[in-house]
């Protein structure tokens, strides 16, 4: 049987959805996972880990861990790993933890494995991720004979409920290491959006250019307020400086799988489609019944998008 | 200073991806090769610092089949590059060899300031190989950069989750893997095409950097197209009615609401 490290990200004391998938998945191959927690409150935050099979955890509650610095949390990481005699090391396909593992990888000799949308905890691990942007897909065989790192994208994995509060028995990771260190966090810049970013988010609207121009963005801000949705948008409105890159799904923008993406004048572009064809439910709202974004939609309405997506929104507000 | 830049030859975008009939791997043939989007943004940073007096000269590296890879090597020489390794290799060279054969050939040069790349390659999209190169050459990284200030050292703005920015301070040298916004990468020129074609390119194979077969950690197998999607369901109706009925689809049909 495998023995899984699952690294658990959380913020103000609670586990990121990613995280949460992760441990229901380990749960329900029967697999007793450890799990690793880096930053001020994760002795606090561990002990929710109980209530998901977790026995034991590793924490590094240290206010060095607060900020990520990619040489202090790769060799904290890669020495977890180490000691805790981990073959599967799991963890959420995010922007810090696609940084971080590979090259923890590295220092371990060992293979990872990102933006995966598929996973197999029973028997011999295995995963399945989209190649050529989304074109294809296929499985990863692991030849190595170390830990086996596989990073999840979110929302590919059912998160069960909470079971049962047990006591999960601490062991703390040493501080970081401040010695001797190529490489300096000067500032972080929080980003002024309270939802959650286009990668985790559960409901996705984006915007492309049939909203003719930027203020018209608030047409799809007020439909995403209503149903909890984060704004996207196509490569065409960032390249115009509408709307900032941060926000583009897409090849050269983010890579998104929502359980709903809603695209409002946009064309489909191939580019655009690789960002976003493995969203569950496609909806395309655009004037031109032949736009290429049809041909990915479960639902296509043929229509101005100023009437429509008004109208959408308050038929929202109503059944929400 | 010497600036690196590790590049890859990938499928365009828009080139349609076949697979091997037994499912083993994607059948090239026809398949029109560019440049990495996002290499190419770290080739223009290279060639864009030398401009400005802050390094001496920019080579370009890339790990694939030799007589394929050159043609990559030889659009960023027209952009303006100086040298080029070709370093032969399969197409399917897990991230841990290619990290480890460039390493091996940067490390064989000698003195340099900074190793420049892109933050994934399109194909594979393991968003590894920088980060792991650093790793082997034991220098400091950041990647999904958007804005480098070179002095002394590198300053580094890099984008995270939410608009989140987070700006470093990097050691010399480093590595930086690009993102887009960087800058705007440059067409090669005619006279740039021209003058590519007499820059030299040192060609290296996997045996000479010492990396073997045994070093490979993981392989892509059992390749499969995505499911067919059922046909897209088209609403009828005025716009109210339309929206009316896809709240309902959505909530009752599509459960994602």
């Amino acid at each position: 049987m495998s023995k899984v490290l699952i690294f658990a990200e959380f913020s103000h004391g609670q586990l990121k959805k990613g995280a949460l998938e992760l441990l229901s998945a380990a749960r329900s191959a029967g697999l007793h996972a450890t799990a690793v927690l880096l930053g001020t409150g994760a002795k606090t935050t561990a002990q929710q880990l109980g209530a998901w099979g977790v026995s034991e955890a590793l924490v590094g509650d240290n206010a060095g861990f607060d900020q990520y610095n990619p040489e202090i949390f790769a060799t904290t990481v890669a020495q977890a790993i180490k000691d805790s005699g981990a073959d599967v090391v799991l963890a959420s396909s995010t922007m810090m933890a696609r940084d971080l593992f590979p090259r923890v990888a590295a220092k371990l000799d060992t293979a990872v494995v990102g933006d995966c949308t598929e996973l197999s905890l029973k028997g011999d691990v295995t995963a399945r991720r989209p190649l050529f942007s989304g074109k294809c897909t296929a499985g990863v065989s692991f030849t190595t004979s170390g830990p086996k790192i596989i990073l999840m994208r979110a929302n590919q994995l059912p998160v069960g409920d909470a079971g049962t509060a047990s006591a999960v028995a601490l062991k703390e990771l040493p501080a970081p290491t401040t010695g001797g260190l190529g490489t300096l966090v000067k500032a972080v810049v929080k980003g002024t959006s309270e939802k959650l970013d286009l990668t985790e988010a559960n409901i996705i609207v984006a915007g492309g250019r049939g909203l003719k121009e930027a203020a018209n963005f608030k047409l799809l801000n007020d439909l995403a307020d209503v149903c909890g949705a984060t704004v996207g948008a196509s490569r065409a409105v960032v390249d115009a400086g509408w709307v900032p890159h941060t926000i583009q799904v897409g090849q050269t923008g983010k890579t998104v799988a929502p359980s709903l993406y809603i695209a409002v004048g946009i064309s489909g572009a191939i580019q655009h489609l690789a960002g976003m064809s493995g969203s569950k439910v496609i909806v395309a709202i655009n004037k031109d019944a032949n736009a290429p974004i049809f041909q990915k939609a479960t639902y296509g309405i043929v229509g101005d998008l100023f009437e429509v997506v008004p109208a959408l929104t308050q038929e929202f507000k109503a059944i929400l | 200073m010497k600036i690196f830049v590790c590049i890859k030859q990938v499928p365009d975008t828009e080139t349609k991806i076949k697979l091997k009939p037994d499912g083993s791997g994607v059948d090239f043939a026809g398949v029109k090769w560019v440049m990495n989007p996002y290499d190419e943004f770290a080739v223009e940073e290279a060639i864009k610092t030398r401009e400005a007096g802050k390094a001496t000269n920019v080579t370009v590296l890339s790990v694939g089949p030799k007589t394929r890879i050159v043609e990559t090597l030889r659009t960023a020489m027209a952009m303006g590059a100086d040298d080029a390794i070709a370093i032969d290799a399969a197409d399917d060279l897990d991230s841990i060899s290619t990290a480890r054969a460039l390493a091996a050939a940067i490390k064989a040069e000698g003195e340099y300031g900074m190793v420049l790349t892109g933050k994934l390659a399109i194909d594979d999209n393991a968003a590894s190989v920088g980060q792991m190169v650093a790793e082997f050459l034991n220098i400091p990284h950041a990647t999904v950069v958007s804005k480098i200030e070179l002095a002394d050292s590198a300053t580094v703005e890099r984008e995270t989750e939410g608009g989140t920015k987070e700006i470093l301070e990097l050691k010399k040298p480093m590595l930086i893997a690009a993102n887009k916004g960087l800058n705007m990468p440059r067409y090669a020129s005619l006279p740039g095409i021209m003058k590519a074609k007499k820059k030299p390119i040192k060609e290296l194979t996997l045996d000479g950097l010492g990396v073997t077969a045994t070093a490979t950690r993981v392989k892509h197998v059992a390749y499969q197209l995505p499911a067919e999607k059922p046909p897209v369901k088209m609403l009828d109706g005025d716009f109210s009615a339309q929206a009316k009925t896809l709240a309902q689809l959505l909530r009752s049909e599509a459960k994602v609401l």
